[in-house]
């Protein structure tokens, strides 16, 4: 439990512009703002100097840029920052990344990865707290990457670099600091593999990213009370892994999704349709969405905790599914 | 150029015979940007188009029979009838993608750039736009990328709005910006400009062979103003052939020339100035325009039989993978 998921993903980033001189990296802020992680990211810059490019504040000149080098044999790994930056070079991700590979009929290719921080700082405000991962799942052609733990961050990137396809990274500020284990050396996660984070009969929670931790913290408080909680990762959105969440809710017959994103036409509306629609007859009981509102994130980080999917709110919505509250 | 005429007036035809999805965007009267600037790429360069591209793919060497069966979204087109004729693509050719989103193919553009820069083999890119992509954020920002990182892109910009700055002109507005001069954006960059007579073939060869020789040697970036005065017939909401087909012998017989649009042709147009340019030079002979006409003739009869003979796609095609890699999703 020593590696945390910023030391993780600094270490794939390395490996990767070790062994692949197509390798290029844009952007300074993949870690945030924290002093010792600012020291972790110069020690990766300082050692491959001439892969990294400082951009100005042109995110959809950077990106775009990041996308034409692509198409033409780099393999660029894009940090963006905060993830609403993303919004300022939409343009460009969602309508030259995405679409390059189907509208060229699979002839051009766009290997690049965009590495966003959902959630905030205290005090970050309705601008600066996004997690728009739902809306780039409305996007054909992007992939998306939701990992929680270290060994995912690292072992996803590592899958995301190696498609040959567009990847969003989807990386909530709170994780850069979790521990965990790493497997040494070069790890893989594949696309499409969810991961039974907690085994339980009662209840499936269905998260990613942060949720999962609050989902996890979540089924501790639960199992005092009795309640058998089985917590599904999704690790990637697109592609999903259907399979897995509907294996669970067989079992379980009960559906909390989880997602720190918002609410409608979210991440959690759609795995709550693909259960609706595929898996209705084993639902026990009717399907919980524990989520961002459809409201703008406050600065105020009194008011942001009213706001936030917290463990609280996911045991909550456990609980009312078992009958230990009403309905 | 003769080629690229001859294919946009065949575009325009079987879009009046309904055979064309949507409102083709021809670029005739610019031809004389697309065949010179093409004669100075190598294999290896790339160049990015935007909505208007018939004319740099035909340019740049593409198969006027699949290009035309892809504006015709058949089967048989280079990218199966979805890309149509705002976004085929061929990267055999160097041309890895085409944007109709006004100024992305800049963007693009400069990144090829990069790319090319990094690896270091003496590649270029180019990008070809209107001047209305001036109108777009992202045009300053890659600009400006281009500018700090000292990338190998000749930014190609194909004025064809002389007649129709803004509104108050009256004319179609492709073109409303607070200033006349276009250069003085690019040039607030460190960027070398030129602006060339867009139809002027010889003239717009030096200026972006000698903008092409500098990325390709000291790799900075050039931006070439090609001016064209708009051809009449592009001045409707979609192209009509108000020109007619163009005869040849107005080159050499100015009373062929119809009142109607007269200024445009005994002036403005390209082609027609090319063959006027290279007789009075004694370069070739009537009979030789006529004969390289007929030749082309023949290759555009060619490739609207083979587009309009081609198979529509079978409805599956619409369900090509989204991803590489994998099907689905």
């Amino acid at each position: 439990m020593n590696t945390t998921f910023a030391e993780a993903m600094l270490g794939t980033l390395d490996q990767l512009l070790d062994e692949d001189q197509r390798a290029v990296i844009f952007g300074s802020v993949w870690l945030g703002f924290s002093p010792a992680r600012l020291a972790l990211w110069q020690q990766l810059t300082e050692k491959h100097r001439e892969r990294v490019y400082y951009p100005p504040i042109s995110e959809a000149g950077v990106c775009g840029a990041a996308i034409g080098a692509a198409l033409n044999g780099l393999r660029p790994l894009v940090g963006l920052g905060t993830a609403s930056f993303a919004f300022q070079a939409w343009a460009q991700i969602v309508n030259e990344a995405a679409n390059a590979y189907y509208m060229s009929a699979g002839q051009s290719r766009v290997p690049a990865v965009f590495h966003l921080m959902a959630g905030g700082r205290d005090g970050a405000g309705p601008q600066h707290v996004h997690a728009p991962q739902s809306a780039f799942w409305n996007t054909p052609g992007l992939e998306i990457i939701v990992p929680a733990t270290p060994a995912d961050a690292a072992g996803l990137l590592r899958t995301a670099y190696e498609s040959d396809n567009p990847t969003i990274f989807m990386n909530h500020l709170d994780l850069l600091d979790v521990a965990g284990d790493v497997p040494p050396g070069v790890h893989r996660v594949p696309f499409g593999r969810a991961e039974v984070k907690r085994s339980g009969g009662d209840v499936t929670v269905v998260a990613s990213s942060i949720m999962v931790h609050r989902a996890l913290a979540a089924a501790e408080q639960l199992a005092a009370e009795g309640i058998d909680v089985e917590v599904v990762d999704l690790r990637t959105l697109v592609p999903l892994d259907r399979d897995a969440i509907l294996t669970s809710v067989a079992k379980t017959g009960r559906l909390v999704v989880a997602d720190d994103g918002r609410l409608s036409c979210g991440v959690a509306s759609e795995i709550a349709a693909i259960v609706a629609e595929e898996a209705f007859e084993s639902l026990k009981a009717p399907i919980r969405r524990v989520t961002m509102p459809d409201v703008p994130a406050p600065a105020s980080p009194l008011l942001m905790k009213q706001l936030e999917p917290t463990a609280e709110k996911i045991a909550g919505a456990v609980r009312s599914l078992v009958g230990t509250i009403p309905i | 150029m003769l080629l690229i005429r001859r294919f946009e007036e065949a575009v325009i035809t079987l879009r009046a015979q309904g055979l064309v999805p949507g409102h083709p965007i021809v670029y005739i009267g610019q031809e004389a940007i697309a065949v010179p600037a093409m004669a100075h790429l190598r294999p290896g360069d790339t160049l990015f188009s935007t909505h208007r591209n018939h004319g740099h793919i035909l340019a740049r060497g593409a198969d006027p029979g699949r290009l035309l069966a892809e504006i015709l979204c058949r089967d048989t087109g280079y990218n199966r009838g979805l890309a149509g004729q705002m976004h085929p693509s061929m990267p055999e050719l160097g041309i890895l993608q085409t944007s109709a989103i006004v100024a992305n193919p800049v963007a693009l553009a400069t990144g090829a750039a990069l790319a090319a820069k990094y690896r270091g083999g003496g590649e270029i890119s180019v990008a070809f736009f209107g001047d209305g992509c001036l109108e777009e954020g992202v045009f300053y920002e890659s600009l400006n990328l281009a500018a700090i990182w000292k990338l190998p892109v000749v930014y190609v910009c194909e004025n064809n709005s002389l007649e129709a700055l803004g509104y108050a002109s009256g004319e179609y507005p492709s073109s409303t910006l607070a200033t006349g001069r276009l250069t003085d954006f690019p040039a607030a960059y460190g960027i070398t400009v030129e602006v060339v007579d867009g139809a002027d073939t010889l003239a717009v060869s030096r200026s972006v062979g000698a903008a092409v020789e500098r990325a390709r040697t000291v790799g900075q970036p050039s931006f070439v103003e090609a001016r064209t005065v708009r051809w009449p017939g592009s001045r409707l909401l979609w192209p009509q052939l108000v020109t007619g087909e163009t005869n040849l012998a107005m080159a050499w017989d100015s009373a062929l020339i119809p009142e109607q649009h007269g200024d445009w042709l005994a002036q403005h147009d390209p082609v027609l100035g090319l063959c006027r340019e290279l007789l009075s030079s004694q370069e070739v002979t009537l009979t030789e325009i006529s004969a390289l006409d007929e030749s082309v003739k023949q290759t555009v009869d060619w490739a609207v039989r083979f587009a309009v003979e081609s198979p529509e796609p079978v409805p599956d095609t619409a369900y090509f993978p989204v991803f590489a890699g994998r099907r689905g999703q």
